[in-house]
């Protein structure tokens, strides 16, 4: 049995298309899928606009079986419509809510009052059946959907929540409403209706399940808020007009123009203008990033400055937003290796309440006082109320669900619940040097000049000499220069000596910028600098020397520095009792200084790209669980060899790709701050489970009656159906104080979300 | 006698749950090429088992029609696949069971069940 797909528009981005051949070309190939009834492309968008049954994948293959390229465009309305439907639900919950919670309630109260006329009464028998009548249109329409599930399931060879539900207050109703129907079937001892409890459990598990619904919408807040990022319009540059469009109409390469204090709408590569960005929103990062022509913009970030104009690269579900919004989506429902063992349970749950339900029946049949017939019903019937497995299958994905949002919130994406399970119980993190603790960006940190010259005109003349150079550390020192806005000489004649430095004319005078070696060779005299240039060696920084025509001029030294908030997360990885090494391809000596200055247990120097990997496995045959943080090509075998791996979002695709975690601000706060939503989330799975545990093995021997020969307590229905009620509802909420996680051991305004 | 009939009643009741719910195993659909097409209402997959073979990816499309927060994922737990299923709009999902055996797909509560039976 299918059912038939209601008749739908779908809208792609569509690539590659230039001219008006390539319309009608990628509109047959749309039309030629089956269920399509109408497409139409728009070229100068870029888009197809497609009605009809096909789903956006199947569009997608025609598209791209004609040579071009698509990809569902998708937009806010989506969420905007879910969250209707959602809200439409509840108001459905609380109605049938109502209605069962208006008859039974009353019927409740009259019955603990003792008020119900007696059924031999005269017009006492009339009574009951207008009673059962009532009650039955509660479990018809506040209950219909119980038995419909009921029943579906059954046929499936299937039990679930609703078969428990039906059967429990099913059987109430009937056993009632035969002894309305014929008192004289059973002892007049027994002759107890159980309507009233039929109508309010109906009522209290429907009132469950809005409340739950109602939590279940907290917890996907996080989604809504980076969906709530992406702006709803667009202003594009057409025929040389700016226009507002829906965002969803933006087309591939079209111009975008935004204005200060607006939300940039797609990713795109500026053309025109400058600004400057604020991007927390996706990477934590507080500070506004400078951009101008040529950089890159990402959809959702905050224009805070000026006023540019910028091309679409990448449009709907292309964007990293969208991406972004995908991937956490998918980590949501992941289920990590804590959540197997309730599944496992949960699958075999019901029929074995069932099962249960009937042994009690039948030892209160059998063992019970009189009315036995009576006793077992009420006991079965609470039985197969309570149990609701519900909260044991929900404890584990809420739980993961609140947690990955709460981390996408601290701009850390987890990739599955496996990784945010593991996260937690890391004992080592390996962090690779260069990129990761520093910048990865050479500079010049340290200009000493000899007695006789200037700082400027020490970085000047190193300037001029190495314009010319491609090597990394000369252009650190270009880019030095030019940043303090000095103007750079002429230089001829220039020539690299290999493993010594370089030599260069510059205004009429012989400049020599390299090692000791260099100097030594043109028998420059050090002097006191030699020992400076030791102290810099060993602070990681790498010494220049600089001579002007055979007279020692002073020492340029170029490092790669560590990052400002590096040592602090360290130090916060230490707190979580979790040790720290540092691998790098770099020499002992540059590591250790590296290693001193932000503190790390352990340093792998002098490690060959090929070999990161194998240094992570040697560390997990010691028994650690390794986390590795990385950033470059040459860290994905490392990072996906780690128990988890952590790519630093500023790094490169394959680092991200090989990862389970990408960390969306460059800083190491994000290994800390993954741990520490790791281990509450862990924690708070554990708390959701054992709650569930309890309460179901708790739950059921009480309301089978296991207590009534000593205590002579029997549960009532009525309470067995509020206390499943509550017991999602718990779940759920637990699930949600994760919501209001703070960044543990984070100084005030170090990058606070 | 009663007595007799209620406990023996009992106990084919015991075994008749036993069978039914652990040892039938409903018809499995076949999925020949195309898309399988995944009923989700009433608490049930409609088809609750579909047959695939093993190695080749199948495209199996949801269709939601249950609006209780039970049936909004789907979520194939040995495969590492999951989706979002959003009311009464189609959802693909190609998955590729890697070898023979049963590959068990739920909602987050485990109520809704299915499995892709790979030969």
């Amino acid at each position: 049995m299918t059912a038939p797909i209601p008749e739908h528009v779908t809208r792609l981005s569509v690539t590659g298309m230039h001219c008006a051949g390539c319309v009608s070309r990628v509109e047959q190939a749309l039309k030629a899928v089956p269920g399509v009834s109408e497409a139409n492309v728009n070229l100068g968008e870029r888009t197809a606009t497609v009605r009809g049954t096909a789903s956006a994948a199947q569009l997608i293959v025609a598209v791209k079986a004609s040579n071009y390229d698509a990809a569902e465009l998708r937009g806010a309305e989506d969420e905007a419509k879910k969250e209707a439907a959602e809200f439409a639900h509840y108001r459905t919950l609380l109605r049938r809510f109502f209605v069962a919670a208006a008859i039974g309630f009353p019927l409740m109260v009259a019955e603990l009052l003792g008020k119900m006329p007696m059924l031999h009464q005269p017009g006492g028998q009339v009574f009951w059946l207008g009673v059962a009548a009532a009650t039955l249109f509660v479990l018809v329409y506040s209950g219909g959907h119980f038995f419909v599930g009921a029943w579906k399931s059954l046929r499936a060879n299937n039990a679930n929540m609703d078969t428990l539900i039906a059967l429990g207050t099913g059987a109430a109703w009937l056993y009632s409403t035969s002894i309305a129907l014929f008192p004289d079937i059973v002892p007049s001892l027994a002759r107890h209706a159980y309507f009233e409890a039929a109508a309010v459990i109906i009522a209290l598990i429907n009132l469950g399940q809005a409340l739950e619904q109602r939590a279940r919408g907290k917890t996907s807040e996080a989604i809504k808020r980076l969906i709530g990022l992406q702006p709803k319009t667009a202003r594009v540059v057409r025929d040389g007009q700016e226009v507002d469009v829906a965002i969803e109409q933006v087309g591939l390469d079209e111009t975008v123009r935004v204005r200060p204090g607006e939300k940039v709408p797609v990713d795109g590569v500026i053309i025109d203008g400058h600004s400057s960005i604020d991007e927390s929103m996706l990477t934590g990062e507080p500070m506004p990033v400078e951009k101008r022509v040529g950089d890159t913009v990402t959809g959702g970030t905050l224009n805070k400055s000026g006023s540019f104009l910028f091309q679409a690269r990448r449009i709907g579900a292309d964007t990293a937003l969208a991406r972004i919004i995908a991937m956490v989506r998918q980590a949501q429902s992941s289920k990590p290796a804590i959540g197997r063992l309730a599944d496992r349970i949960s699958a075999v749950f019901v029929p074995t309440v069932l099962i249960i339900a009937v042994i009690t029946f039948l030892v209160w049949f059998n063992l019970g006082p009189a009315p036995r017939a009576s006793f077992g019903l009420v006991a079965t019937m609470t039985v197969l109320i309570i149990a609701c497995p519900c909260a044991l299958g929900l404890a584990t994905p809420i739980s993961i669900m609140v947690g990955v949002g709460k981390a996408a919130e601290f701009g850390i994406l987890i990739r599955n619940g496996e990784a945010l399970q593991q996260a937690g119980r890391l004992t080592v993190v390996v962090l690779d040097k260069t990129g990761t603790i520093t910048a990865g960006r050479p500079t010049v940190t340290t200009l000493a000049p000899a007695a006789g010259f200037q700082e400027t005109e020490l970085l000047v003349l190193a300037a001029s000499v190495e314009a010319g150079s491609e090597h990394p550390l000369a252009q650190a020192i270009v880019e030095s220069a030019q940043q303090k806005g000095l103007a750079l000489q002429p230089a001829i004649g220039f020539e690299a000596i290999a493993g010594h430095g370089v030599r260069a004319r510059v205004a009429d005078k012989t400049i020599l910028l390299g090692n000791a070696k260099l100097m030594q060779v043109h028998g420059v005299v050090l002097n006191e600098l030699e020992a400076r240039a030791a102290d810099l060696a060993a602070q990681a920084q790498t010494p220049m020397y600089l001579a002007v025509d055979q007279r020692i001029a002073g020492i340029v030294a170029v490092a790669d520095p560590v990052k400002p908030d590096s040592k602090e997360a360290i130090s916060r990885l230490h707190a979580a009792g979790i040790k720290v090494a540092m691998i790098t391809g770099d020499n002992a000596a540059t590591a250790r200084a590296v290693a001193a200055q932000v503190g790390v247990d352990e340093v792998l120097a002098e490690v060959l790209p090929a070999d990161k990997a194998n240094r992570v496995s040697a560390l997990q045959a010691r028994g650690e669980v390794v986390g590795m943080v990385g950033d470059g090509i040459n860290d994905a075998p490392a990072l996906a060899q780690a128990d988890v791996g952590f790519a630093i979002g500023t790094g490169t695709d394959v680092a991200i790709e090989s990862a389970d975690v990408t960390l969306m601000r460059g800083s190491l706060h994000g290994v800390a701050d993954a741990i520490g939503v790791s281990r509450a989330t862990v924690r708070n799975i554990k708390q959701n489970l054992f709650g569930a545990f309890v309460y179901n093995t708790l739950g059921i021997p009480i309301a089978a009656g296991a207590l009534f020969p000593f205590t002579g307590l029997l549960l009532n229905p009525m309470i067995a159906g509020a206390a499943m009620a509550m017991s999602s509802v718990t779940v759920v909420s637990n699930a949600n104080r994760l919501r209001f996680l703070r960044r543990a051991g984070v100084q005030r305004g170090e990058g606070a979300p | 006698m009663t007595a007799w009939l209620v406990n023996a009643a009992g106990i084919a009741l015991i075994a008749l749950i036993a069978w039914w719910f652990w040892l039938v195993k409903p018809a499995a659909r076949r999925a020949e090429g195309g898309v399988v097409e995944v009923l989700v209402a009433d608490g049930v997959y409609t088809p609750a088992r579909i047959e695939v073979a093993s190695g080749q990816p199948v495209r199996l499309r949801f269709l939601r029609k249950d609006p209780s927060a039970c049936a909004e994922k789907v979520i194939f737990a040995d495969l590492g696949v999951a989706a979002d299923l959003p009311l009464n709009q189609p959802v693909d999902l190609t998955v590729t069971p890697p070898r023979t055996g049963e590959f068990a797909f739920t909602c987050q509560m485990q109520m809704y069940r299915g499995a892709l039976v790979a030969r």
